[in-house]
């Protein structure tokens, strides 16, 4: 490895050790203390676990914007399963499977998939209701036959019309957030029966220190965060899906030239990208023990200035899950020490803006000394 | 130097290093008041670095530039542009969306207050696009719905509505038509009439006889020597570029044609091509031939699954009917894009990923794919091609243009197609690797077994009639059948691309 590779992956790093320093020499051992390290590693699991999907998204040339509102709809879908049936894996793998869902449905719109989206959205919509009005057979009627009219019409009218992340995921932003509160009717879903407070109190658990083996030392969440990191890390850089994905992200052209199958790999890297977001519930919900509609705001702002901060390209074909791990931990250690420091809000806000902007900048400083 | 008039600009001793490489180790230009001065040189040798210094894009490290005898070191384009040093860059940089006036006008609009003086800018546009030459020109017309040529005759009357007195020009013909380029070759000569020197940087030799009379040639970074045009040869200048002697352009080793490897029968795409039939054998090279716009990439791309077949039989590698680009690939075909920026290469990415993209999989293990796997699966080619790089781990985007499209051949080496589908294979590629490329085309087809099919696409006749064994004439969408290079000339081509009857 060379040394511009070297500084270009240690950048970020420099950063963070920089800030930590910088913290640790403001407030002292409340700050450098054990148990706080663990707390702002605790910190960083949700926003964390959510980049490591969105860097995927972000280096195939596509953007997530609704991220937190995926993060809010899982913890509805998690609290409301784990009240009916009080199994807390199942709500939990069902919480991954409704962002792996949105990712599809996220893919499918960008792709250009409409046509069929459309029907199968429509197909399901009216068909459920068709069946809760009418019986369960006209409900199927009703789907199938929608599904039949998609499938003429896309027949006849086989033209993809994709459209832009930007504004799907924006529309989605609005749309998943008013899902998740028409879920619980505007309101937060807590664990009422002892059966279901038991079940919300094993996943309470993910985001405490245990008492033996290595949840002792760090939560589960955390150790959650650093394996999806692990596998993410390495599938990005060491797979040939982890190439196709840079090459569509840098140059969709060469991709499709070079035989690539674009469209599905983008699908792909939707559905596993906001599949993170949906692990990112689970631990928001352990975190809250309830589901809350209206949480995770703004979060999907994090961690877009998680992936940057790492040094990413907004553009695509760039980007890495260590220097979005490290970008994540910039933010948190910033939010922490401020609050140490008993500094407003506002000032916590004001500094990671300007750490966001910073980082862009000296990317980009770096990259012009290269030659041209 | 005996400088008869004094001249418009000169430049001594600039120097410019990136990191490590000195692009400009001392470069001596001497430009006079309407002269139009070839400027060549190999890609690499530092023709852009130094037109970046001239123009503000860059600043020199050493060294110092006169214009008309006045210290001149633009810290901008926009200085340059304001001190009367004007360039036009290869890829146009005109804002798509903006009208031919506000183009022209950009950055000198007239103002009356805070206001566009609408009234006065439209005189100012009109006068300048009148001075290039197309007076026509509907102002309000988006830049976004004009041709190539008409793009770049904007780009110039901006450089003319601000007076410039210094014009570069950087390969303005390289996606010109014939017709474009005569137009453009009498406006050359009007503006110098006019008293503005120009700068003009091609690969094309027979251009710069046709209307430089003096050529500065380049090499790594130095000034070789200035050559008078009116006594020099193609050969000597070559010979000064390179720094050694060319012997053969275009070697032909004995073609002995093969087997069938693709045959298509009236084939049509969406809008192009009309009506397309072709037979490739193994061994041979073809060439395309036609006006810009003729429908010739369009076959190309139909043919390998790019664009949407509308009819028409094909048969390619024993596979019948249209089909994916990835099962072109993987039957062994391969393209090659004439537009290596926008289509051909993924510029960030290295130069290893680009090469090896279409066949990841033959590094692989499993899904596994190493970094070292990468690199060494590109070495073999990047030194049997002679790609000057740093490493296989080099974004492709920082080679020059000639070793840029050396890695997008290499990548149909490296995917190991019998068939190879090569759109414009030199555009924007400076003699000593056009002669290498030649070469290849030629081993490739006659001498290295198993011998390859070559399909060439290219506006340029000399290189068609060098490397083919036969050519065909695309015209208006409709494909004319091949014949062979020794029983037609230029004047045949010509003539069939534009309609006339052979």
């Amino acid at each position: 490895m060379n040394l511009r590779a070297l500084l270009r992956m240690l950048g970020p790093a420099l950063g963070l050790i920089a800030t930590w320093v910088l913290f640790a020499a403001l407030t002292g051992s409340s700050f450098t203390s054990w148990s706080n390290q663990q707390l702002m590693l605790l910190q960083t699991a949700v926003v964390g676990t959510a980049a490591v999907g969105a860097t995927w998204i972000i280096v195939a040339g596509g953007i997530d914007l609704s991220v937190g509102s995926t993060i809010a709809l899982g913890t509805m879908v998690i609290a409301l399963l784990v009240r009916e049936f009080n199994t807390p894996w199942l709500a939990c793998a069902a919480g991954v499977a409704s962002g792996a869902a949105i990712g599809a449905l996220i893919g499918a719109l960008v792709i250009g998939e409409l046509v069929r989206v459309v029907t199968l959205a429509a197909a399901v919509a009216l068909g459920g209701w068709m069946a809760r009005a009418h019986g369960v057979g006209s409900g199927i009627g009703v789907a199938l036959a929608l599904l039949g009219l998609g499938l003429v019409v896309h027949w006849r009218w086989p033209a993809r019309v994709p459209l832009s992340p930007f504004i799907v995921t924006l529309g989605l932003w609005g749309a998943l957030r008013g899902l998740a509160k028409g879920l619980g009717g505007n309101q937060p879903v807590y664990a009422d029966a002892p059966q279901s407070m038991r079940a919300m109190e094993r996943l309470r658990e993910l985001m405490y220190v245990g008492d033996t083996g290595p949840f002792a030392w760090l939560p589960p969440g955390v150790w959650i965060l650093a394996a999806l990191a692990l596998l993410a890390g390495l599938a990005m850089r060491f797979t040939v899906f982890g190439r196709h994905v840079f090459a569509i992200g840098s140059n969709e052209e060469t991709a499709r030239l070079c035989g690539l199958r674009v469209e599905r790999t983008k699908l792909c890297v939707y559905a596993l990208g906001v599949a993170c977001a949906g692990v990112a519930a689970v631990l928001q919900l352990s975190y809250l023990s309830m589901g809350d509609p209206t949480t995770a705001q703004g979060y999907e702002l994090k961690v877009i200035a998680a992936v940057v901060i790492g040094g990413a390209s907004l553009s695509g074909g760039q980007g890495s899950i260590t220097g979005t791990l490290i970008g994540a931990l910039i933010m948190t250690v910033v939010d922490n020490g401020c609050t140490q420091l008993g500094l407003d809000n506002w000032v916590q806000e004001l500094v990671t803006g300007a750490i966001i902007v910073a980082a862009v900048v000296l990317d980009r400083i770096r990259q012009r000394a290269e030659p041209a | 130097m005996s400088t008869s008039p004094a001249p418009r600009l000169r430049m001594r001793g600039i120097e410019k290093r990136f990191g490590a490489t000195l692009a400009l180790a001392g470069v001596e230009l001497e430009l006079r008041p309407g002269e139009l001065l070839a400027l060549v040189g190999e890609n690499g040798a530092g023709k852009s670095t130094l037109m970046k210094v001239l123009a503000g894009a860059l600043q020199a490290d050493a060294g110092e530039m006169l214009l008309d005898g006045a210290r001149y070191a633009p810290r901008s384009p926009i200085e340059a542009r304001r001190a009367g040093v004007a360039m036009i860059y290869q890829e146009l940089s005109l804002a798509p969306h903006l009208t031919v006036a506000e183009n022209v006008l950009l950055g000198a609009e007239p103002r009356r207050g805070p206001v566009v003086d609408s009234a006065a800018a439209a005189r100012r546009a009109r006068a300048a696009l009148a001075r290039v030459g197309r007076a026509e020109l509907p102002l309000t017309r988006r830049v976004s719905e004009l041709g190539i040529a008409d793009r770049q005759l904007v780009e110039i009357a901006r450089a003319v509505a601000l007076d410039a007195r210094v014009l570069v020009l950087d390969e303005p013909t390289s996606s010109l038509a014939k017709d474009d380029v005569a137009r453009l070759f009498g406006l050359l000569r009007s503006l110098r009439e006019h008293g503005t020197s120009i700068v003009y940087i091609s690969h094309v030799l027979e251009e710069l006889f046709a209307v430089a009379e003096r050529a500065t040639v380049l090499r790594d970074g130095r000034t070789i020597e200035t050559l008078d045009l009116a006594r020099a040869t193609p050969g000597r200048l070559v010979a000064a570029m390179v720094g050694r002697d060319v012997s053969e352009l275009y070697p032909r080793s004995a073609a002995v044609a093969g087997e069938v490897l693709a045959s298509v029968r009236q084939l049509s795409g969406a809008r192009a091509p009309r009506d397309a039939t072709l037979e490739i054998r193994r061994g041979e090279v073809l060439g395309i031939a036609g006006l810009i716009g003729a429908g010739r990439t369009e076959f190309l791309r139909a043919l390998f699954g790019l664009d949407r077949v509308a009819g028409g039989e094909l048969r390619v590698m024993g596979l019948a009917g249209p089909r994916t680009p990835r099962e072109r690939w993987r039957s062994g075909v391969g393209f090659a894009s004439e537009d290596r920026k926008r289509e051909g290469l993924a510029l960030e990415r290295p130069i290893a990923e680009n090469l090896c993209l279409p066949r990841l999989e033959r590094l692989a293990r499993g899904a596994w794919l190493t970094p070292a796997a990468l690199d060494s699966g590109a070495a073999r080619w990047i030194e049997e091609l002679g790609v000057k790089c740093s490493g296989p781990r080099q974004p492709v985007g920082r080679l020059s243009g000639g070793n840029q499209q050396k890695v997008a051949l290499a990548r149909l080496l490296f995917a190991d197609v019998d068939l190879l589908l090569l759109d414009e294979p030199t555009r924007g590629v400076d003699v000593g690797a056009k002669a290498e490329i030649y070469r290849l085309i030629d081993e490739l087809a006659r001498v290295r077994e198993p011998r390859k099919a070559v399909v060439v696409v290219s506006s340029y006749l000399p290189e068609l009639f060098g490397i083919c064994d036969s050519i065909a004439v695309m015209e208006r969408g409709v494909l004319h059948a091949p014949r062979a290079v020794d029983e037609i000339d230029e004047h045949d081509v010509l003539l069939q691309a534009a309609g006339g009857v052979a």
